[in-house]
């Protein structure tokens, strides 16, 4: 029944492992052929794999664990999802009923444990309404603002049989969020587009969440209007690097033109972004000086963390095309000799070539190796993964993406470990493509093991290691925030990469000379197979630019002579 | 802000910012959460509630459509307007809420709660507390030569009233049940 429910949900893919209370699932699945199970080394990795597929497709993702241990290894995974509303569905085991509450072997409470780490979870009790709440649980996984849900089902539940529920029969009148936008507030937004100097866009990840459609509509709307866009880590790939009003990511390690044009903007329009706190830093100087309007499908999002003028609960594709309608029944009006003003003011702050670096001598700068795995790579049908730390924000800002769904990276939570597994998801669901993970060495270690998934179903993974022998970003903090204390931010005891890629029948490359890096990245991608890719890079380099914590957007530290005194004490006990 | 007009039983509308925000005013609500009744609802109310750091000054749960298997919670808490307005969308995301009421901006409400007061002590006493407890229209629901167990109705101020009264008089022990609260009017 269970197997059905998924196949019905246009599922063709599991990332799971096996236990005691999942048996009779398993069973089932051993008994066909329509659904693909991967067996990862570590619920983690199931987890994490499945946000991969779900990230790189626009579907939901699906992972099967087993109770107790099996459910509590997914909790990162389901906090991840939920952080960064990726939409998952996670199927445990549990004991059976009659056997619930009385500290049966693998027995964790694991729908209380994941209460609140899901957007929603159900213990099936019944097997007459089990298929029926699986078909809820990926209906509320995809709808509204995107998120992992969890169903716990019994031994007991999974061995009895009953009827089955079709998905079109299964009731999901309860939860149906709201999709168009409020047609007044429309008009607002319109009526401020039109008169606006100095208006910016800035999107997130509800766009891509939102589907294909929204991207499309947004790149027809700031091309329109020539209006300059920004982006979050999340949304990267909405709006193509390439085009000519892309001024890159903005936050903590955003561009200087892009937190530039935040600051000083005086209509801001975030689509699908919520005001992080790496996005807005010290909240009371972010953006003085502008009218905000917000677009966002959950309605907890805004006025949040921002005060917004202009809200709109909305799903975004739907309030774009009606921002498009009535912007262009009103006669397309701008005021474009303000923003082609701005546009030169712009020009100015890109001038300052903020992620500006020098690749000179025998060691590979971090940022040149992933210039030169831009330069090699993006004419490929590319997809990216990132774990998290200064190679994250590198990858950033130097790797450009044309299309969305081609960039997973852990976002809110900022898991390291991710980055692996989530490369094998989306892999999985892109088998012909050239699937990169841009990792540092530690966050790489962290799920290593599933090194024998990628061999055991021909993954061919490329795992880009920028090993600095440190945690860079931790260092980075101690180094300004810490008084150069460098307290347990190195990693001893290195693997040798290349061995340990052999262990596990893969393919290692090792490489630590400028001069030789095209050709190993040319080799790891012409491997047709896993590699780790272990690159030495310089090791006490950081990550610029960088607004540190309690400043507003306008006080960024732009390279190493920026840095003296630049964090006071207030803004370390911020993270 | 009586001259507020929020549309009745309207979370979507506390999105669009009705009411001066970010102040730091720190006020008293009373919300009305209507939920499926399956096991853990109350759980997740609470959990967002503790979750993300909200106050919980009354609570009260039970279910009040048998057919349809609706709870009602009535939860007192106090907030700035912002984390009052964040605190109504939260709850309005949970997936088997169905409606969430500010009874505070919605309108005039009635707000009730239950208490139960034992008082112990003889002589004088005793017959100045039977005394208050008539003037409060208190029922005496036990009483023994020592003690008596009133029962008392009424607003949350009234009964704080009556508890200040009893306290001299050989208050040993309070039970409350928490607000339960409608709104005024046919709708």
């Amino acid at each position: 029944m269970v197997v059905q429910a998924l196949k019905d949900q246009g599922v063709d893919t599991v990332f799971g492992y096996p236990g005691g209370a999942v048996l009779p699932i398993y069973d089932e699945i051993f008994q066909q052929n329509d659904i693909r199970h991967i067996l990862v080394r570590h619920e983690q990795g199931a987890v994490h794999a499945a946000e991969g597929y779900a990230r790189s497709t626009g579907k939901v993702g699906v992972a099967l664990v087993t109770s107790g241990p099996g459910a509590t290894n997914a909790v990162t995974g389901l906090t991840d999802a939920l952080l960064d509303s990726i939409p998952i569905v996670v199927l445990s085991g549990q004991v059976p009923t009659f056997m619930i509450g009385s500290d049966a072997f693998q027995e964790a409470d694991t729908v209380g444990i994941t209460r609140p780490c899901t957007k929603h979870n159900w213990l099936a009790k019944d097997t007459a309404k089990l298929s029926e709440t699986i078909h809820q649980a990926f209906h509320v996984a995809r709808s509204g603002r995107p998120g992992p849900v969890l169903v716990d089902i019994p031994k007991d539940v999974q061995f009895a049989s009953a009827a089955y529920t079709k998905p079109e029969k299964a009731n999901t009148s309860n939860y149906q969020p709201q999709l168009r936008g409020d047609i007044e507030m429309i008009n607002e937004l319109v009526e401020a587009l039109e008169t606006a100097e100095r208006p910016v866009f800035y999107t997130g990840g509800g766009v891509i969440n939102s589907g294909d459609k929204a991207s499309a509509l947004l790149r027809e709307l700031v091309d329109a209007t020539d209006i300059p866009i920004t982006s979050t880590l999340m949304g990267l790939g909405a709006y193509p690097a390439s085009g000519k009003n892309w001024l890159g990511m903005l936050g903590m390690h955003g561009l200087y033109e892009a937190n530039m044009a935040m600051h000083d903007c005086d209509l801001m329009i975030n689509i699908g972004a919520r005001f992080d706190d790496r996005i807005t830093g010290l909240i009371e100087a972010f953006s003085p000086r502008s009218r905000k309007a917000h677009i966002d499908i959950d309605p907890s999002s805004i006025n949040k963390v921002i005060k917004t003028d202009i809200p709109i609960v909305g799903d975004v594709a739907h309030v774009l095309e009606d921002i498009l309608k009535v912007w262009k029944a009103r006669g397309r009006t701008l005021n474009r000799a303000g923003i082609a003003k701005w546009q030169d003011k712009i020009s100015e702050w890109r001038k300052v070539d903020c992620l500006k670096f020098k690749q000179e001598g025998r060691i590979i700068k971090p940022q040149y190796a992933l210039q030169r795995l831009e330069a090699l790579t993006k004419d490929h049908d590319r997809y990216i993964c990132t774990e998290v730390g200064q190679h994250q924000m590198w990858a950033a800002q130097f790797l450009g993406f044309e299309d969305p769904n081609r960039w997973m990276t852990s976002g809110g939570l900022g898991t390291m470990g991710y980055g692996f597994p989530a490369s094998i998801g989306a892999q999985m669901a892109h088998p012909e493509s050239l699937v990169i993970n841009v990792a540092g060495e530690a966050s790489w270690l962290m799920n290593m093991q599933e090194m024998g998934t990628a061999v055991q179903f021909r993954l061919p993974v490329k795992q880009f290691i920028l090993n600095n022998e440190r945690l860079g970003m931790v260092r980075q903090w101690q180094e300004l925030l810490h008084g150069e204390r460098y307290s347990h931010s190195w990693s001893e005891a290195l693997p040798d990469f290349v061995k340990l890629a052999e262990a596990f029948g893969a393919k290692g490359i090792y490489c630590d000379n400028p001069d030789d890096l095209d050709d190993a990245i040319l080799e790891m991608i012409n491997h047709d197979g896993p590699v780790i890719f272990d690159c030495l890079v310089e090791k006490h380099e950081n990550c610029f630019p960088m607004i540190p914590s309690g400043k507003p957007h306008n006080e960024m530290l732009l390279g190493e002579a920026s840095t003296q005194g630049a964090i006071e004490a207030g803004g370390a006990v911020l993270v | 802000m009586a001259a507020l007009k929020i549309k009745k039983g309207s979370t979507k509308h506390s999105a669009y910012n009705l009411r001066p925000n970010f102040s730091d005013v720190q006020e008293t609500h009373t919300l009305a959460v209507v939920v499926d009744n399956e096991p853990g609802v109350l759980a997740r109310v609470i959990g967002l509630f503790s979750g993300r750091g909200y106050n919980i000054e009354s609570l009260t749960v039970a279910e009040i459509d048998h057919t349809g298997h609706h709870s009602r919670i009535t939860v007192v808490t106090t907030g700035t307007p912002q984390v009052i307005e964040q605190i109504k969308t939260q709850l309005g995301r949970i997936v088997p809420v169905h409606e969430v009421h500010d009874l505070t901006v919605e309108g005039p409400s009635v707000e009730r709660e239950l208490g139960l007061f034992k008082v112990t002590g003889g002589g004088d006493k005793r017959v100045e507390a039977l005394r208050l407890a008539d003037i409060f229209r208190a029922n005496v629901v036990d009483s023994t030569l020592e003690s008596f167990v009133f029962e008392i109705t009424g607003a949350p101020e009234k009964i704080d009233a009556f508890a200040d009264l009893m306290r001299p008089l050989g208050l040993v022990e309070v039970a409350r049940t928490g607000v339960a609260a409608l709104s005024r009017g046919p709708a």
